[in-house]
């Protein structure tokens, strides 16, 4: 199947179009909520929540022997809270850093959750089948109640989101302000984390256990370099991730049998890469592109400065000098001296030089002028 | 360039004797600790209404903890904290807060004035968003801090004095009683340290009670009106002419200390 099989496919397969949303919609929340693991520095958070979900799963099948989706996912998200609040539980009881204790409970959770996949493989009940597609997630399984479940959350989330974003955002800056301005702190963070572990939870069928964290990561590190703004920065990582979501399931579906997870993984690193390389203010194309632009206009600037120091011991600012006079100055080059007669701040005329009336004033004004240039 | 003279000439007289009487800050008891060891260890003090206060003492003295335990950021092993007679979390309206400048990440996607503007999020109360009246207040804070030119800078993209102010102005928005600052001056050139102590004293004319962390000691009789000798215990606490001396700094800092102190 090519691509333009598999657009024409979208409108009109049933199957295609579910697999399509269910992935959009998990790449929106994911990428919204992981602004906010990103902003609060907890990006190993998305991991150590997904990785502790794996158990609850394995228990959910182990208790109910059932292996719909929905039942499982329960079981994923006490398991995955659980793991949260113990990490949170570790942090403030222990004073072990936060990072030590996002790895000891992702580590022991997993571990866990593995050793009851391997028990369950080993039974004689054949039913167990397939539950090991959560560890790489299979995008194929889902089924028209698994996106609008989605739907919801990601509907529920947008409302906590717009009501309390004001309370989000400080949070995000200055916990410890936040807490003196009478704002229950932890009321917020429980609230941020919640919806954190309930996105991540019902990615784990797509995407997987061991990926999920970059669908959480990805969307919203690459939206941080395009803007200064939160909203924007929230809004962007949501684009980011639903793309990826499509494009992921489109190259999937369109090269036959790559898994979907994976793909989108994959896609979504591609945004950040972009990102990094092509963003205006922070990336590092443009970056590289002004130091070189810095360092021409400072040759300029030398050089003029040079000039003007120069015409200064005259009275009349207009007397030509001999070019010769400039070559035992460091920043003067043919190409500098040419770009300050298209500048119009210098004439030639043979072998002569004389600054003009513009160039005398700009160079007058070239060191003094920085302070002013605020804004 | 010879600052002490600057100082002279620019900086609000500040000889006016403080205290109303009133008590603003009164601490009992109050012991604190991160782990096993106590970092303040049974501390009583009263803060007058109306003083322009310094808490001095050296790296890891327990300034910044103490003004933290104040503000119910920290909880106490012991002891307790009442503003104006009553437990702080009943007069929040009436404490600003000043953090150190690097307790926060400044390449967090905002402007200036949209940090400034955070300062009114406690009036406000949950879920209502500032409207007209905020902003203008907020501009009005930025402009008494001289950073209004400042104010769609995005944060990371202001200087570290430039960041101090911005704190500053967040506090002011708040318009309170009584302000807790931890080192305002860190890091800022002579300049902006006369606009900030000339801020700090105007809020002391206006009735204000500012309490400090400062680290100069060379400045702390020029600036301020009261201070209090903290490391770990409190050493001393009182007006600046009666127990600025050698032998409470000496008991502060456990080396000899020699300041001169100009009358
Ligand atoms: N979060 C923390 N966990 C454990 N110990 C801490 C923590 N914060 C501070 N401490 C310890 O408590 C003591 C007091 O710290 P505090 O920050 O109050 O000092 P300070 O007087 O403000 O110092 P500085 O002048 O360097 O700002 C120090 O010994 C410090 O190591
Ligand atoms: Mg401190």
């Amino acid at each position: 199947m090519d691509i333009t099989e598999y657009i024409k496919l979208v409108f009109t397969d049933y199957t295609l179009r579910t697999i399509t949303l269910g992935t959009a919609i998990l790449g929106a929340v994911t990428g919204m909520l992981g602004s906010f693991a990103v902003l609060r520095k907890q990006s190993l958070l998305g991991d150590a929540i997904s990785h502790a979900a794996l158990p609850g799963i394995a228990i959910a099948f182990l208790i109910t022997g059932a292996k719909d989706s929905n039942t499982l996912l329960i079981g994923a998200l006490i398991s995955g809270l659980i793991g949260t609040f113990w990490i949170r539980g570790i942090v403030t009881k222990t004073h072990l850093k936060s990072d030590t204790a996002l790895g000891l409970i992702l580590s022991l959770f997993f571990g866990f959750g593995m050793l009851l996949l391997t028990f369950i493989q080993k039974q004689p009940n054949a039913n167990q089948a397939g539950l090991d597609k959560y560890l790489f997630g299979q995008a194929a399984t889902l089924v028209e109640s698994d996106v609008w479940l989605m739907a919801i959350v990601t509907g529920l989330c947008l409302i906590v989101m717009l009501t309390f974003w004001k309370e989000f955002k400080i949070l995000l800056f200055d916990a410890d302000y936040t807490q003196t301005l009478g704002f229950n702190t932890k009321f917020i963070d429980i609230l941020i984390t919640t919806f954190i572990v309930l996105a991540i939870v019902l990615g784990l069928q797509t995407v997987g256990v061991v990926l999920m964290s970059a669908m959480l990561l990805a969307p919203a590190a690459a939206a941080r370099q395009w803007t200064n703004s939160l909203s924007v920065m929230v809004f962007l990582a949501a684009i980011f991730g639903a793309f990826s979501g499509v494009f992921g399931t489109a190259i999937s579906a369109s090269q036959n049998n790559l898994s979907t997870g994976p793909v989108i993984v994959l896609v979504a690193g591609v945004f950040v890469m972009f990102s990094f390389i092509f963003s205006p203010s922070r990336g590092l194309l443009f970056k590289q592109i002004r130091f070189i632009k810095n360092r021409r206009d400072l040759e300029l600037h030398k050089t003029l400065a040079f000039m003007h120091h120069i015409a200064e011991t005259h009275e009349d600012i207009s007397h030509p000098h001999a070019i010769k006079l400039l070559n035992n100055f460091q920043g003067y080059t043919r190409s500098t001296l040419q770009k300050l007669v298209d500048k119009d701040y210098v004439q030639l005329d043979g072998n002569m030089w004389s600054l003009t009336k513009t160039g005398f004033e700009t160079a007058a004004n070239l060191y003094t002028k920085q302070s002013t240039e605020d804004e | 360039m010879n600052r002490t003279k600057i100082m002279k000439e620019q900086t609000i007289d500040n000889k006016t004797p403080a205290s109303s009487g009133v008590i603003a800050v009164k601490v009992d008891d109050l012991t604190v600790a991160y782990n096993y060891k106590p970092v303040l260890w049974d501390i009583d003090l009263e803060i007058p209404e109306g003083v322009l206060m310094a808490i001095v003492g050296p790296n890891g003295a327990g300034k910044s903890t103490l003004i933290k335990s104040i503000l119910g950021i920290l909880k106490p092993i012991a002891g307790s904290v009442t503003i104006y007679g009553k437990p702080y979390k009943k007069q929040r309206q009436l404490v600003a807060y000043v953090p150190q400048k690097g307790s926060v990440d400044w390449d967090f996607p905002t402007t200036a004035l949209d940090v400034v503007m955070m300062g009114t999020y406690g009036s406000l109360g949950w879920i209502k968003r500032p409207g007209q009246k905020e902003k203008k207040a907020s501009l009005e804070a930025l402009e008494k801090v001289g950073m209004l030119a400042f104010k769609s800078r995005q944060i990371s993209q202001l200087s570290g004095g430039q960041q101090q102010r911005i704190f500053l102005a967040r506090a002011l928005v708040q318009n309170a009683s009584i302000y807790f600052m931890d080192e305002p001056f860190q890091g800022v050139d002579a300049t902006t340290e006369i606009a900030i102590i000339n801020i700090l004293k105007e809020l002391r004319k206006a009735g204000k009670t500012v309490i400090v962390v400062h680290h100069d000691l060379q400045t702390v009789p020029e600036y301020f009106d009261w201070v209090t000798f903290l490391n770990v215990k409190k050493i001393a606490t009182g007006p600046v002419k009666d127990i600025f001396n050698d032998d409470n700094l000496t008991k502060t800092y456990g080396i000899n200390y020699k300041v001169s102190i100009q009358e």
